[in-house]
């Protein structure tokens, strides 16, 4: 009986396994193999050899772009959580009305209905020497020459990151702490705990789940990501998604592939770590 | 990818053009036999243009696809997928890297009808018999080989070409005469101070090398053996100069994309950048003001041609000779050359072009006329002048062609190291 019922489950897991499987598992599996072969100048040779992870680990550069892609994730991650947190606990326990919750909701999320690429690049004649934000700083006498590291930098990398991924915060957060129990809030309040106290030792705590879920999503994207880096920054920045991308335009198949197994490890690891301070699965 | 600015969609509209030309009835018997035959050319944009398949059926009765990719993806796809492709419209670099795979075919310069006229660079390598050879993969010196099937490359006119060439120019620096008030006449000006945060060159690697070495040779930092192939202390010595320039913020950005330099140049961003010929006119047409800056050190050129794929044989071979002589005979070297371009076998081409045309493009002269681009822009007033002007200052001032380094993986590791630095 036991038996039966443990084959029916297998049988039903097994499409959705198959899919993983084949656009999964052996897709990273390619990856990984790839990465040990060798390279010419136009074709790629199946080996053995560890010269790609070599080279990667003996490069200053690449240990200054891992942390670059780590400066950018976690400044990512600081405005992203605090403007994503501020907005859901609006939306959560300062909107009364639950159609007006849903509209503003919904409302959030309008922008989100163009392109990434879009929303990216429309920024850049905004930024620009000439563009409307130094125009208009110039017209109220706020300064006297355009503003050089509005465009181009550090700056406009990480204004785009927090522009494109502040939604996946707000989703997640939002949508714990609408299963906060008020009764717990009104609580606090009797107890005499203040605004600011009923924030840090409640709703905080019982927000993790959702705030986990969220930091993983900008985590993940922002560690992945190359075309940001490159429009914004005008291609004087990198990050890993660069190194990878500027190996594989000029057919250096398997150094891409190598980047990419130690970038995946490494994101894989910081998963791990948040993942041991939060038990998601409450959440799920 | 210089030259990636036709849209699929052109390209589909070409290829239902042709098809729209396929059932029109073919006068020859010659023509019967070869009109089913498709020839399936890929290339980079620049030359993969729809006029020319819709020309071909109208000319030749057979029909001709075209895949416009950029040269990465056109590199990868002559090496790895020689079944793929009847033509491949590549650049003489390009085929330096791909001629050893052998998937391409020599071809017999006795079948090439208009063989004695093609330009001395690609023959001798010599455009007037007073020419200096360029440095770089210079087109004569991957242009021959001593057989068919000899994957190494001759040093003379043997009699078997690789590529039949079809299209180069000599590119320089783009400059915004009007935001700098000055003449501009040496490729040091790219790392002058005057211009810190208004610089830009290309994130190309392949390409940028060679503006830095032009650069830097041209400041007297650096004396080159073979700008087109450095050695490993001339390529660190290149970079350290580039690198701190970029540290004290003389580029504004780089850029990889036809249009990003467009964008760059037209918005004041950068006064002053590495930039293609057809980049300049995309600026100019805005009404901004744009000048293709003729240097003292020269021009960094680049050529491409059209390389017979090692499976054609047969009818097909033969169309594809019958291509290349149609190609060679004038209509498409008029057209090219009616956007800044030069045909391989420039005289052909006169007879596809006004003599106001002709005077301007080729010789240099001032416009008698409105001069327009084939797909109708004005491009120049009369009276105006070429930058640069004649076929023969400009092709005859090639300080460096395109090339590939055999220090090539180096070089690139270099260029990520820059690009992050």
């Amino acid at each position: 009986m036991g038996k039966s019922r443990d084959s029916i489950a297998y049988f039903q897991a097994a499409p959705l396994m198959a899919v993983l499987l084949a656009f999964l598992v052996v897709p990273i599996g390619m990856i990984f193999v790839v990465s040990f072969w060798g390279a010419t100048e136009f074709s790629i040779y199946p080996a053995f050899q560890l010269d790609n992870y070599a080279f990667l680990f003996s490069s200053p550069v690449t240990y200054k772009v891992f942390f670059a892609t780590f400066k950018y994730a976690f400044i990512t991650w600081v405005f992203t959580l605090s403007i994503g947190f501020t907005v859901a606990y609006f939306l959560a326990f300062h909107v009364r009305s639950q159609s007006m919750q849903t509209a503003l909701f919904l409302l959030c999320t309008i922008p989100f209905l163009t392109s990434n690429i879009i929303r990216m690049i429309s920024w850049i004649p905004f930024l620009g020497r000439n563009g409307i934000a130094n125009q208009t700083l110039i017209s109220w006498g706020v300064i006297d020459e355009p503003l050089e590291w509005l465009l181009y930098s550090d700056f406009s990398v990480i204004l785009a990151f927090v522009h494109l991924y502040t939604l996946f915060m707000v989703v997640p957060i939002f949508n714990t702490m609408m299963r906060i129990d008020k009764s717990l809030v009104e609580a606090a309040y009797d107890n005499g705990a203040s605004g600011l106290q009923t924030l840090w030792h409640v709703i905080v705590p019982l927000t993790k789940p959702g705030i986990m879920i969220g930091t993983i999503f900008v985590v993940t994207l922002v560690m992945g990501d190359f075309i940001t880096v490159r429009f914004m920054s005008g291609s004087q920045k990198a990050n890993v998604g660069r190194l990878i991308s500027n190996d594989i335009a000029l057919l250096q198949y398997p150094s891409a592939a190598a980047t990419a197994v130690v970038l995946l490890c490494t994101v894989l690891i910081v998963i791990g770590v948040l993942l041991r301070f939060v038990n998601i699965r409450k959440e799920l | 990818m210089s030259k990636m600015r036709y849209s699929r969609r052109a390209v589909l509209k070409g290829g239902a053009a042709a098809v729209a030309a396929s059932t029109l009835p073919a006068p020859m018997v010659w023509a019967q036999e070869i009109k089913n035959i498709t020839l399936r050319q890929f290339g980079t944009g620049v030359s993969n243009l729809n006029d020319v398949a819709t020309k071909v059926k109208e000319d030749l009765g057979f029909t001709l696809e075209m895949t416009a990719l950029d040269s990465d993806s056109v590199t990868q796809r002559a090496a790895t997928q020689p079944d793929s492709f009847d033509i491949a419209d590549i650049e003489y670099w390009i085929c330096k890297k791909v001629w050893p795979t052998g998937n391409l075919q020599a071809m017999d310069t006795s079948k090439i009808t208009n063989y004695d006229k093609i330009a001395g660079t690609f023959r001798s390598g010599k455009l007037t018999p007073e020419s200096v050879v360029a440095q770089g993969t210079a087109p004569h010196t991957v242009g021959f080989v001593d057989g068919p099937g000899s994957k190494t490359f001759a040093d003379t006119e043997s009699g078997w070409m690789t590529l039949i060439p079809t299209i180069y120019n000599a590119d320089t620096l783009g400059i915004r005469p009007d935001l700098i008030g000055r003449p501009i006449e040496s490729w040091t000006e790219l790392l002058n101070p005057e211009f810190k945060g208004k610089a830009s060159i290309l994130d190309i690697s392949s390409i940028g090398i060679m503006d830095m070495a032009m650069v830097c040779e041209a400041m007297g930092e650096i004396q080159y053996g073979d700008k087109g192939n450095m050695t490993k202390e001339e390529i660190d010595k290149t970079f350290v100069i580039f690198t701190e320039a970029k540290q004290n913020g003389q580029f504004r950005a780089f850029w990889k994309s036809f249009d990003e330099s467009v964008n760059l140049m037209a918005s004041g961003e950068v006064v002053i950048q590495s930039m293609w010929s057809p980049a300049i006119t995309a600026v100019k047409s805005r009404g901004i003001p744009c000048v293709y800056q003729p240097l003292k050190e020269g021009y960094r050129s680049w050529g491409g041609g059209l390389g017979l794929s090692s499976s054609l044989s047969g009818l097909e071979l033969e169309a594809a000779y019958e291509y290349i002589n149609w190609y060679l005979s004038g209509w498409v070297g008029g057209y090219l050359m009616r956007q800044g371009y030069y045909s391989a076998v420039p005289e052909t081409s006169k007879e596809f072009m006004s003599d106001n045309e002709w005077g301007y493009w080729f010789e240099g002269k001032p416009a008698t006329d409105i001069i327009t681009s084939p797909t109708g822009d004005e491009l120049a007033k009369a009276g105006d002048v070429r930058d640069g002007g004649s076929f023969t200052e400009r092709m005859g001032a090639v300080a460096c062609w395109n090339s590939v380094m055999d220090e090539n993986q180096y070089m690139v590791r270099k260029w990520n190291e820059f690009i992050a630095a």
